[in-house]
């Protein structure tokens, strides 16, 4: 009888304990819900869909897809180029971060901090930050690049640098590279801080010699939940390349030289109103990231072992 | 514990000055050449953008562009301000926007996503694991990737044009939560134990016991939330002029003339520029404590 009033008693408590725990996450729920979920999953009904936020949506089926892929030239340049930003940019920037977290991790800790603070400070100043390089690439001689390629008589007239179909690119992924070295950064940095020493010291027991040896044997494999989680920050990091484009080359650049898929949504959304046809193409985007992160973390999974 | 973790990096510290010694000299040398390098670089922008407020108007113009300042000036400063202050809407009005809406959607990020964290990291209860691996998932559902549906979705639930469509998405971001998560997950469950058996209720363990020892992580996420919102503040979600922000407003007055209002521009960025890197410089070592605890399994 007793132990059944405590049995009953502990189904009580538990209950209790759950309400407490569904009431405390609901306030942040509700926002995450609405606001982070439900743009991506409605997202994927009205891809399917033509809408253009004025009329009802009509089902079209698939047709917004295959629009996509067989049909829209500009999207294929855009796919083109974000997957140029995520392949050259994604390693890139990933591999200085760790380098360079790795050369400040020895050095004195003011000069540290004051390290961080230069490298971390170009992702955080956003647009007001970044519209310098208009200026450093202008397409006139007052143009920091031109001005000094003509002086040293490298030129005789003015680059186009942001209005030449095949320099675009090139720009952009500098000025990509610059402004993406922000919370994976931070990560390695704190990663490599907080790397058991004593791991070092065994290793040089076991008769590691430089310190490249050292890097991939000892630090990488206990270091690999924070390059986990600085992949996913760097996915999203060059997956969502648009703004930079989008205010340096223009919407749309010359020649859509600049088009990156999130800018192809702006054009679609914000400029000719096809919600349908943008969601899709946004869905492709989600879609395509998922697959990076596993892609990833595949790789590092491989590393270091 | 804080003082532990403080001792603990003590001793790290004499024991790298051992290991300095295998290092070998031309490797230093190479290491710091490689960072004045990419220092360099990562430096030349923000100082031409300070360089550029700072010329009069005929060495903006001059050619070949210099790399310094001459006669150094103020003088597109106070263009500037007057400029705001001939606008229609007060200058103080915009900044009143700005602080509210930074303010309040940090805030209301910190407070509800530290709440939520608090029973993922400690409770047991159904779904809970469904749950992170949702919350995972929206790492990846940035701004500027759902912009387009997120603002049909302002739009339906009629916040065009109000606070409302700055604040409430920043206050459902994934990156708050699962940093303070991550960071509550490390304190030793044997301190909230001891709350719960003194009759302490979950809310204020939560409020009086961890929310104390996770300052690092609030601080950090405060900093992250701040510069998200200050700069990614849209024209297309609040498009009525009493209702903007110091930033858009800065951006029309030197976009409606670029050639002529460069030099305001430049001064106009450089003031945008200041309020993040002062908060993130205030708060730097707190944020790298909190990324000791990002770390993520798959």
């Amino acid at each position: 009888m007793e132990t059944k009033k405590k049995s009953k008693n502990k189904i009580l408590t538990y209950f209790s304990t759950y309400k407490t725990s569904y009431l405390m996450m609901f306030p942040y729920l509700l926002f995450f819900m609405v606001f982070t979920i439900l743009p991506v999953a409605a997202s994927v009904v009205l891809s399917f869909t033509d809408y253009d936020m004025v009329q009802r949506p009509v089902f079209v089926g698939l047709e917004n897809y295959f629009q996509i892929f067989l049909n829209d030239e500009y999207f294929i340049v855009a796919l083109k180029n974000t997957l140029i930003f995520a392949i050259i940019i994604g390693p890139a920037s990933y591999v200085i971060c760790f380098l360079i977290a790795w050369m400040i991790n020895e050095l004195k800790p003011l000069a540290r901090a004051l390290v961080t603070a230069l490298f971390y400070i170009p992702t955080i100043v956003g647009a007001a930050g970044w519209s310098v390089w208009r200026l450093i690439f202008s397409s006139d001689q007052y143009g920091l690049i031109n001005g000094f390629l003509m002086k040293w008589g490298l030129l005789n007239e003015p680059i186009g640098w942001l209005t030449d179909e095949a320099r675009i690119m090139p720009v952009l992924i500098i000025v990509q590279l610059w402004m993406s070295m922000g919370i994976s950064f931070l990560t390695f940095i704190a990663g490599f801080q907080n790397v058991d020493k004593t791991l070092y010291e065994a290793g040089m027991m076991d008769g590691i010699k430089n310190r490249f040896q050292e890097l991939w044997y000892i630090t990488i494999p206990s270091m690999a939940n924070q390059m986990v989680f600085a992949i996913v920050m760097q996915i999203v990091n060059c997956f969502a390349v648009g703004e930079v484009s989008s205010v340096l080359a223009g919407l749309p650049s010359t020649g859509y030289a600049g088009e990156t898929i999130v800018t192809h949504i702006m054009d679609y959304g914000n400029l000719r109103y096809e919600f349908g046809y943008a969601c899709a193409m946004g869905v492709v985007l989600v879609v395509m990231m998922q697959y990076s992160k596993k892609f990833a973390t595949w790789l590092i999974g491989r590393m270091g072992h | 514990m804080r003082e532990k973790k403080q001792a603990k990096r003590f001793t790290l510290g004499k024991k790298k000055m051992g290991m300095n010694n295998r290092r070998s000299k031309i490797g230093n040398g190479f290491v710091i050449l490689l960072l004045l390098l990419l220092g360099a670089f990562m430096a030349f922008p923000l100082y031409y953008t300070l360089i550029q407020s700072l010329k009069p108007s005929e060495e903006l113009f001059q050619f070949p562009p210099r790399l310094y300042v001459l006669r150094p000036t103020l003088e597109h400063y106070t263009e500037l301000s007057q400029l705001m202050s001939n606008m229609w809407v007060p200058f103080s009005r915009y900044l009143f926007n700005t602080l509210f809406v930074t303010l309040a959607g940090t805030i209301f990020h910190v407070l509800f996503a530290g709440m939520a964290a608090y029973p993922l990291a400690k409770h047991k209860f159904p779904g809970r694991d469904a749950l992170f691996a949702v919350i995972l998932l929206g790492l990846m559902f940035v701004g500027q990737v759902t912009f387009l549906p997120s603002f049909i979705i302002i739009a339906k639930l009629n916040m065009l044009n109000t606070y409302w469509a700055y604040i409430c998405p920043s206050i459902g971001a994934s990156l708050g939560l699962f940093l303070i998560k991550q960071f509550i997950e490390q304190i030793p469950d044997a301190l909230i134990e001891a709350a719960r058996i003194d009759g302490t209720n979950e809310w204020r363990v939560y409020f009086q016991i961890v929310m104390p020892n996770i300052k690092p992580a609030i601080l950090t996420v405060f900093i992250f939330q701040f510069v998200n919102i200050w700069n990614g503040l849209s024209k297309e979600l609040v498009y009525e002029e009493q209702l903007k922000v110091v930033k858009v407003a800065l951006e029309q007055v030197s976009a409606s003339n670029a050639y002529a209002r460069m030099g305001s521009g430049m001064a106009g960025s450089v003031l945008l520029m200041i309020p993040p890197i002062v908060v993130f410089i205030l708060m730097q070592r707190n944020v790298v404590e909190t990324m000791t605890f990002a770390g993520m399994k798959d």
